[in-house]
């Protein structure tokens, strides 16, 4: 290494070593207590020096743009619900090959002891008898779960998967932080974190080497396939999730979709015969291995939490007979127990004979006497945890409480003094991180991720390392608003590059499996062709009665005058304006009729057409308006989330945005109406709103042109094209029946017609083929019978038929199923109509009741079949009852 | 004494029942004083997949699923048990004074000791209360001996509770029991070994039968006919020695163990998962009879 002068480091400024060198107490990853830049970190530097601060600024947005792009996201509950986007520093987290190796080899070691301490605790309990386990730290943890004994007692590592937090302290000293046992998270994040920072910074990874991910995921994958029972040679795996509310969802879609194995939730799953299958369109799957994501608990409302819809019934027994592996086993969470720490050592000592390499932070279990006097003493500068970690509970900092939070913790140690633990708190070092455009030191820590391969362990060579939010606080964690950052190993060779999918002999065969499609998918599939084709429905709906309107603000019907508050104020007597005003009518009633918020509601003139216009399509608190619709378009299309591209993805994620917006216009404009501000202003919030749904319409026909062109037309995409036919076919209906059953004078119903061919896409066509004046007879023509407009009526049944006929099913004799019969009821009705009969008034009244009563059947058929299909497809899910109830 | 022991569960749904789970601990134990010699599980509608194994407290469990539409589930076991009386000197076990029997507790050298310390523990169904230590505080008086004290503990259940059916259900919670000063025999089990607990020692629930009396001439116990429950202490170097609270007896050879574990939740005789809508009716008839 050339020698380091810190001039050279341009980017560095004084004011960063400054701050890490102030302060005796702090040990920076990058600057050394001289102040020179460790070697290890030169390359990186190096680098980024020829960048420049301000575009390392600008790689820093586009690695956020990225994320957010890519739907990554972190689930937050409690005050700030919602969605909260990933956050990456583009500054790794960069160890050295000696520190890796010290890590490594201690990381091992411990996940080798972990795991027999966990043999042992669910089999015969030599460590309890024996005295090395107090009898409390075990029996006493909410995460030893009973009917978990002897439950794998024929698997050489129960703990499969394993998760450590690390930390550096002040003395340069690495110190375990705590271990993730039962389902350990973040590998995902890690992975996605290189991906990004792969593409933002395309060139340094060439230059710098660091260690890649691929290879430990595809020995992953293959260690995966070798836990199937009876070495079935292509076992299928699936990923058990707790669903789209769990705050790590986004990493399950994403290892899901990574490893290839399809991610499914407790509904999906049913145990018959002592097996686990999945409940698919197919039929019944046999599930051969599960990676859970839901905690120990909640796996199995037999034998663990009985209130729990997150898991299988009979899961256990399952497990029991030989039949699945879950990793990691229920019960394992037993190992995520602080006061296990201070017996580690001498454990180590007596079963594997070695001294423990990586030292666990220092900790007093009060189940001790001794122990518990020094904690009670020392509180103040100690850190308490109860031993098994409920949900959402922190650790307590004893120099951050009052005396009377003092006390009263003192008091719950004292009357359950097994419950707890004192732990010293570390002062972690810190790392670079680019905040507000300037490098400033931050503490941080980081996960490494373990898994078992041939009796023994392999090691993620990376991770996910986490920064404190804000500086000075006491935590680090994702979930308080930590940053995270890539972790990186270096290595002096390059290495090649290994991708899951280019060696496909090489991994298991997964192919097989991807056929199948749970239930669940299926429905959740078949809901977003729903929601987005009435997004785009009714978008294009709104867009042109905002157009009509618009049209009229700004004078250019005649007898129309602007007035000073901005409403409309009509003149009685103009044709055109009234026909105009009729046709809006229409719209406004084909408008609530959709969004049935006002049932049966008629515009009254009284009313300000363009608010209530709005508070129909973009209030949230209508459930059928535009922006509820996209709210359920974004859930269910989350919901099954492994299922999109990512640039399918990115499309949604655009859809969501958007939505912000448009409530953001919305709110602003009702407040300007009650205020009664400026029609300016107004008219400006208007214009915004139709930008945004001009925006909108065409992410929507990407999503549509998405889903038509890049999902393999399997099973999958069947049932979100069905969606897509049954609603476009009900959304014309009410469009046909609103605007043309009652007989309109001749000047609105032309104005109707040109409306409802725009709102179909359909009048260049139109204008094309027919090349004449809009009639009623050519337009119905059109818009149902034509079998060559994908817009019309017939396309949509007649592609539902196909669809139909593809859905699988077990024949019995040679009868058509219901949803078959139908289907051929609906196309044969609409075929054998005739448009200029459809158009013929009926005797002594203004309506066409022809054109009423075909339309009435069809949509009944529609909605028929839309119900059996969710009740013989998609409905798999039952109810569960408890017999006997014991939680408490 | 020999027994003959039928236990019959029946339930019946409002709706179909597609598919159940369930777990039973219905097989009566064999240990030390009891000896299981015949044992006949049958279930209606035949069960899918029957098993039977044992649990972490060595009780025996057997699981079955029906996999096809039913109304109606009628589990019937009948078994034959031998029980004898204890024979432990109920004398010797007077000398022990309870602090020293708790000192002993603490000791971390022994296997035994230190596996049942767990039983010291709260559990899901039997929570750290104060007003068990206050309750228990009462009988365990300075210097006693720890028989004594458990025998008043257990007589002071039987006066001071009312057997009352009616008014609580099985997950009514250990606080109501106290407040209201009524319950069942698996109430008053579970305020015995809150008490117990509460005073560091080691106890556990045991769920069982009693003989049903057929002739007039003798006393029929309260808690025939249908499961029973009540509590067993552990004494140092002698064992575990039941106390019944519903009848302030201690038992000997007129009750059948099942099966033990921390509490009901441990060893509930009949559970299960069903999948269907509605709701259901629950009989259970027990006939123990001396052979």
């Amino acid at each position: 290494m050339q020698p380091t002068e810190k001039a050279q480091w341009k980017i560095i400024d004084d004011d960063y070593a400054n701050l890490v060198l102030s302060d005796s107490q702090k040990f920076d990853e990058m600057l050394d207590k001289s102040g020179d830049i460790n070697p290890h970190w030169h390359a990186y530097f190096k680098a980024m020096n020829r960048l420049g601060l301000e575009e390392m600024v600008t790689r820093h947005q586009d690695a956020a743009r990225l994320l957010r792009e890519n739907g990554v996201t972190y689930v937050v509950h409690g005050e700030q619900q919602g969605h909260r986007p990933w956050e990456l520093d583009i500054i790794p987290f960069i160890l050295s090959e000696t520190d890796w190796q010290f890590i490594s080899s201690g990381l091992i070691q411990r996940a080798e002891l972990l795991n027999l301490i966990l043999k042992d605790l669910y089999g015969n309990k030599r460590l309890i008898k024996e005295g090395l386990i107090p009898p409390e730290v075990i029996f006493a943890h909410a995460g030893f779960l009973r009917p978990c004994n002897d439950l794998t007692s024929q698997m050489d590592n129960p703990l499969f998967m394993y998760a450590v937090d690390l930390g550096r302290d002040s003395c340069g000293q690495f110190w375990v932080l705590s271990d993730r046992s039962q389902a350990p998270s973040g590998a995902g994040f890690a992975l996605e974190n290189r991906t990004v920072l792969a593409r933002t910074l395309p060139n340094l990874f060439s230059e710098v080497g660091v260690h890649r991910l691929s290879f430990y995921f595809r020995t992953l994958q293959n260690s995966i396939a070798r836990l199937a029972p009876k070495q079935k040679d292509n076992p299928h795996v699936v990923v058990l999730t707790p669903g789209p509310y769990n705050e790590t969802y986004f990493e399950h879609a994403y290892l899901a979709n990574y490893l290839g194995y399809r991610l499914v939730q407790g509904d999906d799953l049913t145990v018959l015969d002592g097996r686990v299958w999945l409940k698919s369109l197919d039929g019944l799957q046999p599930v051969d291995v599960i990676l859970r994501r839901v905690d120990d608990v909640f796996c199995d409302p037999l034998e663990l939490r009985q209130d729990s819809r997150l898991g299988v019934a009979g899961l256990l027994e399952a497990i029991r007979q030989g039949n699945v592996s879950v990793i990691n086993p229920p019960g394992s969470s037993i190992l995520e127990n602080p006061a296990l720490l201070p017996f580690l050592p001498n454990i180590s000592k007596a079963i594997i004979g070695e001294d423990l390499q990586l030292p666990s932070v220092k900790t007093w279990w009060c189940g001790n006497t001794k122990h518990r006097e020094y904690v009670l003493d020392n509180i103040k500068k100690l850190v308490v945890k109860p031993i098994h970690r409920p949900v959402g509970a922190k650790p307590m900092f004893g120099s951050e409480l009052s005396e009377s939070e003092l006390s009263s913790l003192k008091s719950k140690i004292n009357s359950k003094p097994y419950q707890y633990v004192g732990q010293d708190y570390i002062h972690l070092s810190t790392v670079p991180s680019l905040i507000d455009g300037k490098l400033l030191p931050r503490r941080s820590i980081f996960r490494s991720f373990l898994f078992a391969e041939n009796g023994g362990y392999s090691l993620l060579p990376g991770g996910l390392a986490r920064c404190e939010g804000e500086q000075g606080e006491l935590t680090v964690s994702i979930h308080d608003g930590g940053v995270s950052k890539d972790t990186w190993i270096l290595v002096s060779e390059q290495q090649p590059h290994v991708s899951l999918w280019q060696q496909p002999k090489l991994g298991p065969n997964i192919s097989e499996h991807s056929l199948g499609l749970s239930s669940r998918s299926a429905e959740n599939l078949y809901w977003v062709g729903r929601y987005a084709e009435r997004a785009e429905g009714h978008a294009r709906l709104l867009r042109i009665s905002l157009d009509k309107i618009q049209l009229g603000m700004e004078g250019t019907f005649m007898g129309k005058r602007k007035s000073t508050d901005g409403k409309t104020e009509i003149q009685e007597g103009d044709q055109n304006n009234k026909s105009e005003l009729e046709c809006l009518n229409s719209m406004l009633r084909t408008l609530t009729g959709l969004t049935s918020s006002h049932q049966g509601y008629v515009w009254n003139e009284g009313k300000e057409i363009v608010t209530e216009l709005m508070s129909i399509m973009l209030d949230t608190k209508h459930s059928g308006s535009l922006v509820s619709t996209l709210h359920s378009l974004i859930s269910a299309a989350f919901a099954v989330r492994d299922r999109w591209s990512t640039d399918t993805w990115r499309v949604m994620n655009n859809i969501e945005n958007l939505c912000e917006l448009l409530e953001k216009n919305m709110s602003i404009y009702e407040n300007s109406q009650f205020q009664q501000t400026s029609s300016e202003s107004d008219e400006r919030t208007l214009q915004h709103i139709q930008t945004e749904l001009d925006q909108l319409m065409i992410y929507l026909s990407a999503l549509s042109g998405l889903n038509a062109e890049s999902m393999t037309q399997t099973i999958a995409w069947v049932s979100l094209d069905m969606g897509r036919r049954i609603e476009r076919a009900l959304l014309l209906i009410v469009l046909c029946r609103s605007c043309f059953v009652a007989v309109q004078d001749e000047w609105i119903e032309y104005q109707l017609l040109e409306s409802i061919l725009i709102a179909s896409e359909s009048l260049i066509t139109y204008r094309g083929r027919y090349r004449s004046a809009l009639h009623l007879p050519t337009v119905l023509e059109m818009l149902l019978l034509d079998e060559s407009n994908p817009r019309s009526l017939v396309y949509q049944l007649n592609r539902l038929q196909e669809q139909i006929r593809d859905l699988p099913r077990e024949r019995f004799g040679y009868g058509l199923s219901e949803e078959e019969q139908l289907i051929l009821e609906g196309l044969t009705q609409l075929q054998l109509s005739n448009t200029s009969q459809l158009a013929e008034l009926s005797e002594q009244t203004s309506e066409r009741h022809g054109l009423e009563k075909l339309l009435v059947r069809l949509a009944q058929i529609l909605i028929e079949i839309s119900d059996v299909l969710t009740q013989t497809y998609f409905s798999h899910v039952q109810g569960q009852e408890q017999l006997v109830t014991t939680d408490i | 004494m020999k027994y003959h022991i039928t236990h019959n569960t029946h339930y019946s749904y409002s709706n179909i029942v597609n598919l159940c789970y369930n777990e039973a601990r219905l097989i009566p134990r064999s240990y030390g004083r009891q000896v299981c010699s015949k044992n006949d599980f049958i279930v209606v509608p035949d069960p899918t997949g029957y098993r039977e194994r044992k649990d972490f407290f060595e009780n025996t469990v057997c699981f079955f699923t029906i996999q096809r539409p039913h109304q109606e589930l009628v589990v019937t076991v009948t078994s034959e048990v031998e029980v004898n009386a204890s024979d432990f000197q109920l004398d010797s076990v007077k000398e022990f004074r309870w602090e020293n029997v708790l000192k002993q507790l603490h000791r971390d050298d022994n296997e035994e000791i230190l596996e049942i310390r767990q039983y010291t523990l709260e559990s899901p169904m039997i929570p750290e209360l104060p007003e068990l230590r206050t309750y228990a505080e009462k009988s365990f008086s300075d210097g006693r001996s720890m028989l004594e004290a458990v025998e008043e503990l257990t007589e002071r259940l039987y006066t001071e509770f009312e057997y009352d059916p009616n008014f609580t259900s099985v997950a009514t919670p250990l606080k109501e029991v106290i407040e209201h000063r009524r319950g069942v025999c698996q109430d008053f089990a579970h305020l015995g070994i809150g008490c117990v607990r509460s005073m560091g020692l080691v106890v556990r629930y045991v769920s069982g039968y009693i003989e049903t009396v057929h002739d007039s001439d003798r006393e029929q116990l309260v808690g025939a006919g249908a499961s029973h429950a009540w509590f067993s202490v552990y004494f140092p170097e002698i064992g575990w020695i039941d106390f019944d609270p519903t009848n302030n007896v201690m038992p000997s050879d007129r009750h059948i163990t099942v099966a033990w574990g921390r509490d009901y939740s441990d060893v509930t005789p009949l559970k299960g998962v069903v999948y269907g809508s509605g709701t259901h009716d629950l009989s259970v008839s027990v006939d123990c009879r001396e052979v």
